[in-house]
């Protein structure tokens, strides 16, 4: 194998490094505070006297280790860079360019004085001198050796077999492995170092010759060592005290290093103190963190969200593979923070639900009417915000349901019931989402009442024929009332429309049960989280939406022929039942020619569906969402907007709203039909 | 198979250096510029010991050691490192970024070479 001259490399190495230390220092003349630049210096005057050092430029090593240190101490912000101390560097560099040039000329006195100009500029650099090394006298040992390794010494690369083998090589050696720090194998973590060894070494050489062997771990590990016999050189094993070699720890005289320690039989395994001092940790208290803080958080999770979208466009369009390698870790990171920003903004329903204890317990005497509230699933969690929220609405429903919903004591005896009613307030994860429930056994709700109620408003014509659940939803309609007289607590029509709204809001969904004369249950399904949705992004003409993929139950090829046969209908066939659906082409009067084979989107809100047509299926996108302006506040269609990764807007496509939609072109079909 | 070593090292005199000793001593070398070139390198294969510098530019040794032992590829790979500091912090420092051994510069290639063996056992 052949090799150019290391000497030829290294000038022509301190070449580029002397010109790079000038432009530092030009650099640094203009602008003093720049610690970039003082960092590239001290780097360029490093790797100077480090190479010089290796190449037998020793008086360039020698001298430029006094530049360096100059720099060190600037940029450990010791002394300030001053313009004296940058011209002074500046003469040094001339210098250290005739140090490379001609080692072995006569540059000491030029030297000299360049160094006590340095020394003004920086009030006196000064030098550690470097202790020798021990010298240690030979003879043979015996000695008891007993050490363990630091337990993440195997991740970090000491793999204790070499060092065994080492102690082997020192002499006649018998080593026993103690094994009982091993746990179980459920707790075994197959990085970590649990063995700690007993060695009987017989010697001739010294005891430092074992420090040695453990020289780059001896400050993290354990180690005794017992001298059982010395030889005639009674005195050796009080020098082997001395540090070992110039690198060792010179800071570093412990009691421990003695040549005798005391081995007690019954030491405790350093290994075992690790996990044990773990545990104690982990039952530190919580931490109190102010709720703005986390939505902070929250936002730049976001942010990372977006940009994480980006690089994975970029990476997915590059044929870079480690590029796009990189890109995968990050989109697993940025998730897993995700998930965990998640759980960190979860805090029980518990705090929301103790609430409406005192609430039912004055509505009960403002009534009188007895009423029993329990409670189930305090311990669901629900983000922050979500709570928050959800405190408003829940307490026109529990109100409701005491006002309306539960009899008087004497009706309820006179219909069989007991006296008291009841109302069942729970909550349940279900999915995505968090399900709560107001469930009470009062009178259910009057349908004729509701359906009268609202032929006189004129929110439905008369006769108009209605499923259960669509009637159900008109008590949510805004100044709709069904109490035949206003009281004190609800009656007055507000309220249940603020309930709708606020769900809404809060991308969730109500749905109405009731059997008359058993009672009424009213379900709130909400979104978990507010800020990031996982959404299905479409193309539509040539705008990009996304659909959240919660609501998506699946995707289908919408064929040539079956949309010429399904035009001028609403509804496509699925699986025998039909759906109806929406052009989204139509709705968004795109104007652009239609892809030959169009995609249909079916999504649901629980009970119903209907499917979307769209050119093109994009693919899975992390949506993190952002409010519309208040200039579209009454844009229905729409729920918010996301930044996609090429830095375009993306609107979030309102899905109670298209199926809501989707459900009334069925049913205006039907009619015309 | 002879164990394969990456240097890192920004001088290529040092890199040189290196090379000719641990070549020599019958070991494959890979050589990468600066920490980042390591890294890059790191992604591509296995190594059985990394020699480092800690001064460099773009990404410094430090980092490096810290990044690598995050992939779980490298978990346990001895790392060297080159330094020229007689002071104990860097040591410590880089010994708790996941270091495993050091070399004080100037260095000869034998003790290099000794250390390297020390570490990879023979």
């Amino acid at each position: 194998m052949s090799f150019p001259d290391p000497i030829a490399v290294f000038r022509t190495e301190a070449a580029e490094l002397l010109e790079q230390i000038e432009a530092g220092l030009l650099d640094l003349n203009v602008n003093l505070g720049d610690k970039d630049q003082v960092d590239a210096v001290f780097r360029g005057l490093h790797t100077l006297k480090g190479s010089g050092a290796m190449f037998g430029f020793d008086a360039l090593a020698a001298f430029t280790h006094h530049c360096e240190t100059a720099f060190d101490r600037v940029r450990k912000g010791e002394v300030p860079a001053t313009q004296e101390l940058v011209t002074a560097v500046l003469e040094a560099k001339d210098h250290m360019r005739a140090l490379v040039d001609t080692p072995n000329g006569d540059h000491e006195a030029t030297g000299e004085a360049l160094l006590a100009s340095l020394r003004a500029a920086v009030d006196g650099a000064n030098n550690a001198g470097s202790s020798g090394p021990a010298k240690t006298a030979p003879g043979q040992n015996h000695f008891k050796i007993r050490f363990s390794l630091p337990q993440n010494a195997m991740a970090n690369g000491t793999n204790p077999l070499p060092l065994l083998d080492e102690l082997r090589e020192l002499g006649e050696c018998r080593i026993v492995a103690d094994r009982s720090a091993i746990p179980s194998l459920d707790l075994l973590a197959p990085t970590d170092l649990y063995v700690s060894w007993e060695v009987e070494l017989l010697t001739t050489q010294p005891r430092s010759a074992i420090d040695d062997v453990f020289i780059f771990v001896m400050d993290e590990m354990q180690l005794e060592v017992i001298t059982v016999e010395t030889s005639v050189a009674a005195k050796a094993p009080a020098k082997t005290e001395a540090p070992v070699t110039a690198s060792q720890p010179a800071a570093a005289p412990q009691p421990a290093a003695a040549p005798v320690v005391v081995l007690h039989a019954a030491a405790p395994a350093p290994i075992a103190a690790a996990p044990v001092e773990t545990k104690q940790n982990k039952a530190s208290e919580n931490v109190r963190v102010p709720a703005e803080k986390l939505d902070e958080l929250m936002d730049r999770v976001g942010e990372l969200v977006i940009a994480q979208s980006r690089l994975s466009q970029l990476a997915g369009g590059s044929g870079d593979l480690q590029l796009r390698a990189v890109s995968e870790d990050v989109e697993r990171l940025s998730g897993e923070l995700r998930d965990t920003m998640m759980v960190l903004r979860m805090v029980p329903v518990a705090h929301l639900f103790s609430r409406f204890r005192r609430l039912v317990h004055d509505l009960s005497h403002e009534t009188g009417k007895t009423i029993e509230l329990v409670t189930e699933g305090e311990s669901t969690e629900v983000d922050k915000s979500v709570i928050e929220r959800l405190a408003d609405p829940l307490v026109h429903l529990v109100r409701n349901s005491c006002d309306h919903g539960l009899e008087t004591p004497e009706e309820r005896l006179a219909a069989g019931k007991s006296q008291a009613g009841h109302i069942l307030l729970s909550a349940r994860q279900q999915a995505g989402e968090v399900i709560i429930t107001i469930k009470d056994d009062g009178r259910g709700i009057n349908r004729e009442r509701v359906r009268a109620k609202a032929e006189s408003s004129g929110l439905i014509p008369p006769n108009a024929s209605l499923t259960d659940q669509e009637l159900y939803q008109l008590i949510f309609h805004p100044g709709f009332s069904t109490a035949q007289t206003v009281t004190n607590l609800s009656g007055r029509g507000v309220g249940m429309d603020v309930v709708k709204r606020t769900i809404d809001a809060l991308r969730g969904t109500i749905n109405v049960a009731s059997h008359p004369g058993e009672g009424s249950e009213i379900s709130l399904a909400i979104p978990l989280t507010l800020a990031i949705i996982d959404g299905l992004l479409v193309r539509v003409g040539d705008g990009r939406y996304v659909i959240p993929l919660s609501a998506v139950e699946e995707c289908l090829e919408l064929s040539i022929e079956e949309d010429m046969r399904s035009r001028g209908r609403s509804f496509i066939s699925l699986r025998d039942s039909l759906v109806p659906f929406l052009r989204l082409r139509d709705l968004f009067r795109t104007g652009t020619k239609p892809d030959p084979f169009q995609k249909v989107v079916v999504i649901s809100t629980g009970s119903e569906r209907v499917g979307l047509v769209v050119d093109q299926i994009i693919g899975d996108h992390q949506t993190v969402i952002k409010g519309m302006s208040k200039l579209h506040h009454d844009v229905a269609t729409f729920s918010g907007a996301t930044i996609l990764g090429d830095g375009d807007v993306a609107l979030i496509l309102d899905v109670g709203h298209l199926v809501a939609e989707g459900q009334q072109q069925e049913a205006h079909l039907r009619a015309a039909g | 198979m002879s164990a394969s070593i990456l240097t890192v090292d920004d001088s290529a005199s040092i890199r040189l250096t290196t090379r000719v000793a641990l070549s020599n001593a019958g070991y494959q070398i890979t050589e990468a510029v600066d920490g980042m070139d390591g890294i890059a390198k790191l992604s591509a294969s296995q190594f059985d010991l990394i020699v480092t510098d800690l001064n460099m530019p773009n990404m410094d040794g430090l980092t490096m050691i810290r990044e690598l032992r995050k992939m779980p590829a490298h978990m346990g790979v001895p790392v060297i490192f080159l330094t020229t500091e007689s002071d104990n912090d860097i040591k410590q420092e880089a010994k708790a970024a996941g270091a495993t051994g050091w070399l004080t510069k100037p260095f000869d290639p034998e003790s290099l070479v000794k250390i390297v063996r020390k570490v990879l056992g023979r």
